[in-house]
């Protein structure tokens, strides 16, 4: 601390380098600047490996799968086609959306709007843990209690019954979903509703809901599509369904689409491999297509409440 | 629903303030104002709509208002100045209750309104905004239509019938009406920043409030916006109640007709906000009482 003579405290040693030297790189940049660039190409080598997995998927099931592609194959039941798995799957799923969608919002309504920090803590945690729960665990579940003969409720394989399970792996992903939907809705929207002597709850239908609809929507769309490739519950569940006609009725047994990839690919039968291919390919571009529309529809609907 | 409109008298029996302030610091003084101001039209006896006694906020441990009393009086514009931190908006947002959100948030002392107690223990929170409506610093018009903006709170509390008349009459209020007749269905995102405010004033005059508490409401706005919501402010007085805070002196001298003075208080180790000076706004701009006052007004702090 000398004082007057050494304002910057370097303690009056000798600057480090020479400030009128040409500007390459002088010390240990040369080295720094390597690492830099080994790490840069390492990142993006890992993301492209990530999507080469994708793409070499989508290849195979295309390669594979297009063959058995027919009109015949998506309008008929076994053996020509796979039409009751395709009814059974939208049933299924259907059922999945129509309770995980109001039980999610209702969650993240609470989250966003009524808990306190520590009970909104907890059942965000609590989602998340329902949200890594493996699929087979909560099959087992549903299974014991409702389908095995000697079991709780012992219903016996009916399609609801897998549409409860599959809700069951849906309503955390819908939840969490809207809840990060809901965050992006500005505070001052409900402060401005506050401030006009409207109860929460007319808000919320009126206000809150509206403005976040795109994205619950994307959320859910997200979500079936992720439900909808779901196997192991149904195997348990509703593996037992008619292939060979489609099946309307969700209290019987119902065919689906993963099981019948599942099973198809047991048999030992070539021409059963091209069919789970088939599946295979209806299934995936279902998926692939659903996910882009629902990231383009949140892309939408941020655009349109955050301006 | 119908508070009988109480006419309560301007107290003489000020509670007293703390002695130990003889250069009237503490002399919150209602009643110092209203027998010893020139003005002799405060003698009329004026109609208190806010009367807030001895009024203490605290946001956890920390105080952030000490002992304010103060009156409102109605169809007057209240202006609340004073520097950053002086508790000026907590005071306000204490007056419709809009601090309940905030989970730390605590009140001592009494305010009441038409001789009510705000806090009351059979109060309920959002009958007090139907009656005590706000606006904000940022404009935050709905991402509806105009014309759904205006409606929604009507809609909401059961006032239908003649929804549209309301609406023409709630912008017509708030002189936004030549400006948006004929684009009433369009998104109220797509105004400008001064026409979004005026747009949230007509939102909360639509629904016939008694008072309106305006926060800083010209402080995100250019010069000309600002000067047509003073306007505005003008032309609402009367009919409403107007509570104002405002961070611009001259704001405050041009719309308000009383003035108090907030800042921030030493006395204790932490400081904390205080009501310094209220009186006419004439008064406080020309000749206020308290020193702190003067520098303030005339620019040596804040």
């Amino acid at each position: 601390m000398s004082g007057s003579s050494d304002p910057a405290g370097f303690g009056g040693k000798p600057q480090a380098y020479d400030p009128a030297a040409p500007l390459t790189p002088t010390g240990n940049l040369r080295r720094r600047q390597i690492f830099s660039k080994v790490t840069e190409y390492m990142a993006t080598i890992a993301a492209l490996g990530a999507i080469a997995v994708l793409v070499i998927v989508v290849f195979a099931v295309v390669r594979h799968g297009a063959d058995a592609i027919s009109w015949d194959f998506i309008t008929k039941g076994a053996p020509e086609g796979v039409a009751p798995a395709l009814v059974g799957s939208a049933i299924i799923v259907a059922i999945a959306t129509m309770i995980a969608t109001p039980l999610g919002v209702l969650v993240a309504l609470y989250l966003n709007q009524y808990a306190g920090r520590r009970a909104a803590g907890f059942v965000s945690l609590t989602m998340d843990v329902m949200n890594g729960l493996p699929a087979i665990i909560i099959g087992i579940f549903i299974f014991t209690f409702m389908v095995k003969k000697q079991g709780t409720l012992a219903i016996g394989q009916a399609g609801w019954i897998g549409g409860v399970a599959l809700s069951i792996i849906m309503v955390p992903l819908i939840a969490r979903g809207t809840q990060g939907v809901l965050r992006l809705i500005p505070k001052s929207q409900s402060e401005a509703a506050d401030a006009l002597g409207v109860a929460r709850w007319r808000t919320v239908l009126s206000v809150i809901l509206p403005s976040a609809l795109g994205g619950i929507l994307t959320v859910t769309i997200l979500s079936i599509a992720r439900a909808a490739g779901e196997t192991a519950p149904l195997l348990l569940l509703t593996s037992n369904g008619d292939i060979s006609r489609v099946v309307l009725n969700p209290l019987e047994a119902l065919a689906s689409g993963p099981v019948r990839i599942y099973t198809l690919s047991e048999e030992a039968n070539p021409e059963g491999f091209t069919e789970a291919w088939g599946l295979s390919l209806l299934f995936i571009s279902f998926i692939l297509f659903a996910s882009m529309g629902a990231r383009a529809l949140l892309a939408r609907s941020k655009r349109k409440t955050s301006s | 629903m119908n508070l009988p409109p109480s006419r309560v008298r301007i107290r003489t029996d000020q509670p007293a303030a703390p002695p130990s302030s003889p250069n009237g610091a503490g002399s919150v003084a209602l009643p110092d104002a209203v027998t010893t101001s020139a003005e002799a039209h405060w003698d009329v006896p004026a109609e208190v709509v806010f009367d807030s006694r001895d009024v203490s906020v605290f946001y956890g441990a920390k105080q952030a208002l000490a002992g304010v009393n103060l009156g409102i009086r109605r169809g007057q514009i209240t202006a609340l100045i004073g520097p950053s931190g002086c508790g000026k908006t907590t005071f306000l947002r204490s007056l419709n209750r809009m601090n309940d959100s905030v989970p730390s948030f605590r009140i001592e002392g009494e305010i009441l309104y038409h001789g009510h107690d705000i806090y009351g223990g059979n109060v309920d929170q959002v009958e007090v905004r139907r009656r005590i409506g706000m606006v904000f610093q940022k404009p935050n018009p709905f991402p509806k239509s105009i014309y759904d903006n205006i409606a929604w709170a009507p809609r909401n509390l059961g006032m239908r019938s003649g929804l549209s008349d309301r609406v023409e009459k709630a912008l017509r209020g708030a002189a936004l009406w030549d400006e948006v007749k004929d684009r009433l269905k369009d998104s109220a995102l797509g105004l400008s920043g001064g026409q979004q405010q005026r747009l949230c004033i007509a939102r909360a005059i639509a629904i016939e409030p008694d008072v309106l508490l305006l926060d800083e409401p010209a402080s995100a706005l250019d010069p000309i916006a600002t000067g047509a919501i003073e306007d505005l402010m003008h032309s609402l007085k009367g009919r409403f109640t107007i509570v104002i805070v405002t961070h611009n002196m001259q704001q405050a001298a041009r719309v308000a007709d009383r003035t108090a003075f907030f800042s921030l208080e030493t006395g204790g180790e932490k400081p904390v906000g205080s009501l310094i000076e209220f009186d006419d706004t004439e008064r406080i701009f020309s000749s206020p009482r308290d020193p702190r006052t003067r520098d303030y007004v005339t620019g040596r702090f804040g």
